[in-house]
């Protein structure tokens, strides 16, 4: 029928309200990558002399290496030459006050609370903008009670001794190609520590801008809580509409120990690209969390709307015994969008439990896949495992895959699997429609009931922040 | 006059269905309609509510007045038209009463009327349910998932009463149902009936117009009515059978 045709395919337009670029002078290595990029990157920074070496051994590594291809993923070439692996703003401030008005006004226009706004939120918010943190709000308070949150670049001066004990402990240099990349050359990202015993009384967030171009943005991001410590932290990142793709290679440690948990949310927001796929971010992510301590509990949740290309998997090592991992997870791709991601949980310690939800969106001609590893180890005794993976389809040429990867190597193991598929239809569009409700608000509406069991495990504030992106990104879906 | 239909002719997919329909239907009033296969019923239905794919190539709808055909189907609902749908549409993960409750809003609204909160709501709701004797765990479901035949369709009476429609179309509400949800279904459209409502109500057979009289009943054949009459019209197709429909217009042309 000619329903069919028009319905939903046609109007593939999409808003993305972070696009614009801030006119600022920046100071940028550039583009290339050497030994001498490596070690100017550590000069720029005031690294110890340790540090430096870390980075040249990685990318020492990295030059073995070569990049992944597994992945359901159609990457064009990444010329590595072509990329400058550092800016900075010029006239970098000493504190939030000195901060260019410029600056702070892009915050502002992304809704991030950096000045007295940040005091009303009561969220305490770290900037990175290019390569560089731009400010830590509500330092001090955080301070009385004892933890350190702070840029990775501060952390690695002020508080050496904790980041050689931690970094690079969950994901090794080696791991992976891109967390050997952004081992040699990161940039910045946020350092967190809470102490034995302390509950964190606020949110924690960092909020990651790309502004200038044809640079990457390598952030190295760093959370331990020691034992009976508990912490909740979001990112959220956005970048202008560039037609070049942009490379963005970062690496996310958690530690937790005895008793601890961690709240990790993400709400990625990069630019996605035009309808036709030219430009967007290259996401390619490792982030992982070490279950170190007994009955400790790490819990992802992101929301990943932007990008051109998402290759990530945020994972727990379930090491600690009774420790529990979860993952929760929104994957939206529209237009050319391509994501391939999802999680691994590797239970080694006694009663470690997992569970993943991963909700995948598929629209215009994106392709969403997900990906996952449960693997219960020989010595994890009552270790279970509940996977719940749903796609959703809007229109015809979307497409949704499903690589769910289970080893398990106790007989005692309780592993569980569930997956669905369905799609939005023009019938069910017409059908919220002859009841008087419009066909954007159908499909946010259906949307919004498909994703309900994730947005709940976000931070009140931001999933209602979730929810309208999802909206904004839906744009011209259905048309 | 609530609608008034002159001489309406629809393409679907460059086939003609619709071949110079005419119909009017005033306020208060039970129009059945009936007829066979293929005759166009359940197009005219759709051409009401406003489904995408239907061209029409001649001819007018006017409802109160205004041109129907130029509206938007939320339009069309906000202005009190509801489809009772043949097939009831699942959407999973959207809770019904949600649902109800975004449909009823989005109606008011477009009306200029306020919204009406949760607590208001489902005082309504609860009215609706004791009327219609639905069970109230259909609300706590996802909009039509996973429900039977006969719920989906007492859902669809359901809705309807809730959003209070000037103009309800009931596609073929009695398909698939057994004799005892079809009587619960009728005393729902007879619970509803309103000198300032109406109702076209399309159906295969007479059976259902033991419990919903019409005032009017209409036979479609081949994309125009051919015969209207009252109430007797359909216990004489009953006997008869289309065919016998078929033959006098064919003897009415000659």
């Amino acid at each position: 029928m000619a329903t069919e045709r028009s319905q939903i395919e046609t109007a593939l337009s999409r808003r993305y309200d972070a696009g614009f670029v801030t006119d600022i002078e920046s100071d940028s290595l550039p583009p290339g990558l050497s030994e001498d990029v490596v070690r100017a990157i550590s000069a720029r920074k005031n690294e110890p002399d340790w540090m430096t070496q870390w980075r040249l051994s990685a990318y020492r590594h990295w030059l073995t290496m070569l990049p992944p291809h597994w992945a359901k993923l159609d990457i064009d070439p990444i010329d590595f030459q072509a990329i400058s692996y550092f800016s900075q703003p010029k006239n970098r401030p000493k504190s939030l006050d000195e901060v260019d008005p410029k600056l702070l006004e892009t915050y502002d226009k992304l809704g991030v609370p950096l000045h007295e706004r940040a005091r009303l939120a009561g969220v305490a918010v770290d900037a990175v903008f290019d390569s560089v943190s731009v400010g830590t709000t509500f330092r001090k308070e955080l301070a009385d009670v004892g933890i350190l949150f702070c840029s990775m670049s501060e952390a690695v001066r002020e508080y050496p001794d904790l980041v050689r004990k931690y970094l690079g402990s969950v994901v090794p240099t080696g791991d992976n190609y891109f967390a050997a990349l952004n081992s040699a050359v990161f940039s910045d990202g946020s350092f967190v520590f809470v102490p034995k015993g302390v509950r964190c009384p606020m949110e924690l967030s960092t909020y990651f801008r790309i502004n200038a171009r044809d640079t990457g943005q390598f952030e190295r991001t760093l959370l331990i809580a020691e034992e009976g410590a508990s912490v909740s932290y979001l990112e959220g990142c956005t970048a202008p509409m560039r037609d070049e793709n942009q490379l963005h290679a970062a690496v996310v440690e958690l530690v937790a120990l005895d008793d601890a948990s961690i709240k990790y949310s993400t709400v990625q927001n990069w630019y996605p690209g035009d309808e036709n796929g030219v430009g967007g971010i290259y996401n390619f992510v490792t982030k992982r969390g070490d279950c170190r301590g007994a009955r400790s509990k790490i819990s992802w949740t992101q929301v990943e709307t932007g990008s051109a290309i998402t290759w990530k998997y945020p994972s727990c090592i379930l090491r600690g015994d009774d420790s529990t991992g979860e993952f929760n997870s929104v994957a939206l791709t529209h237009h050319r969008q391509q994501a391939d991601t999802g999680t691994k949980m590797i239970h080694l310690g006694k009663n470690t439990k997992s569970k993943i939800i991963s909700k995948g969106i598929s629209a215009g001609r994106g392709q969403n896949t997900y990906r996952g590893l449960v693997k219960i180890e020989k010595g994890a005794d009552g270790a279970r495992n509940y996977t719940q993976c749903d796609s959703l389809l809007i229109g015809k040429k979307c497409g949704a895959h499903t690589f769910p990867y289970i080893e398990v190597k106790h007989p005692g193991a309780i592993v569980e699997h569930e997956a669905t598929t369905s799609k939005i239809s023009d019938d069910q569009l017409f059908y919220c429609r002859s009841r008087g409700i419009a066909e954007e608000d159908a499909v946010s509406m259906i949307v919004d009931g498909f994703c309900k069991q994730v947005f709940k495990e976000l931070p009140m504030e931001f999933a209602v922040e979730a929810k309208k992106l999802l909206e904004v990104s839906l744009e011209g879906a259905v048309g | 006059m609530m609608l008034k239909i002159d001489n309406l002719h629809v393409r679907v997919a460059g086939k003609e269905i619709l071949k110079g329909l005419t119909l009017g239907v005033k306020a208060g009033e039970v129009h059945a309609i009936m007829g066979p296969n293929g005759a166009g019923k359940s197009t005219l239905g759709n051409v009401l509510a406003g489904r995408a794919g239907y061209e029409i190539t001649q001819g007018s709808v006017e409802y109160n007045g205004a041109n129907l055909l130029a509206l938007e189907p939320e339009q069309r609902a906000a202005e009190g038209v509801f489809l009772a749908f043949q097939y009831p549409v699942e959407i999973a993960g959207v809770n019904n009463t949600y649902f109800l409750k975004a449909a009823l809003n989005a109606q008011r609204k477009y009306r200029g009327e306020a919204e009406l909160d949760s607590m208001q709501f489902l005082k309504s709701v609860r009215e609706k349910l004791r009327v219609l004797h639905i069970s109230d765990e259909l609300l706590h479901r996802a909009v039509n998932a996973g429900f039977s035949g006969g719920e989906k369709k007492r859902n669809e009476i359901f809705q309807m009463a809730l959003l209070e429609p000037k103009l309800a179309i009931l596609d073929e509400t009695d398909s698939g149902l057994d004799i005892d949800a079809m009587k619960l279904v009728a005393d729902g459209v007879n619970a509803m009936r309103d000198p300032q409502r109406a109702f076209i109500v399309i159906t295969h057979y007479q059976r259902l117009l033991d419990y919903i009289v019409p005032d009017f009943v209409h036979v479609m054949v081949d994309g125009r009515i051919v015969e209207s009459g009252d109430k007797s019209l359909a216990l004489k197709l009953e006997e008869h059978g289309y065919a016998w429909i078929a033959e006098r217009k064919l003897a009415g042309v000659a």
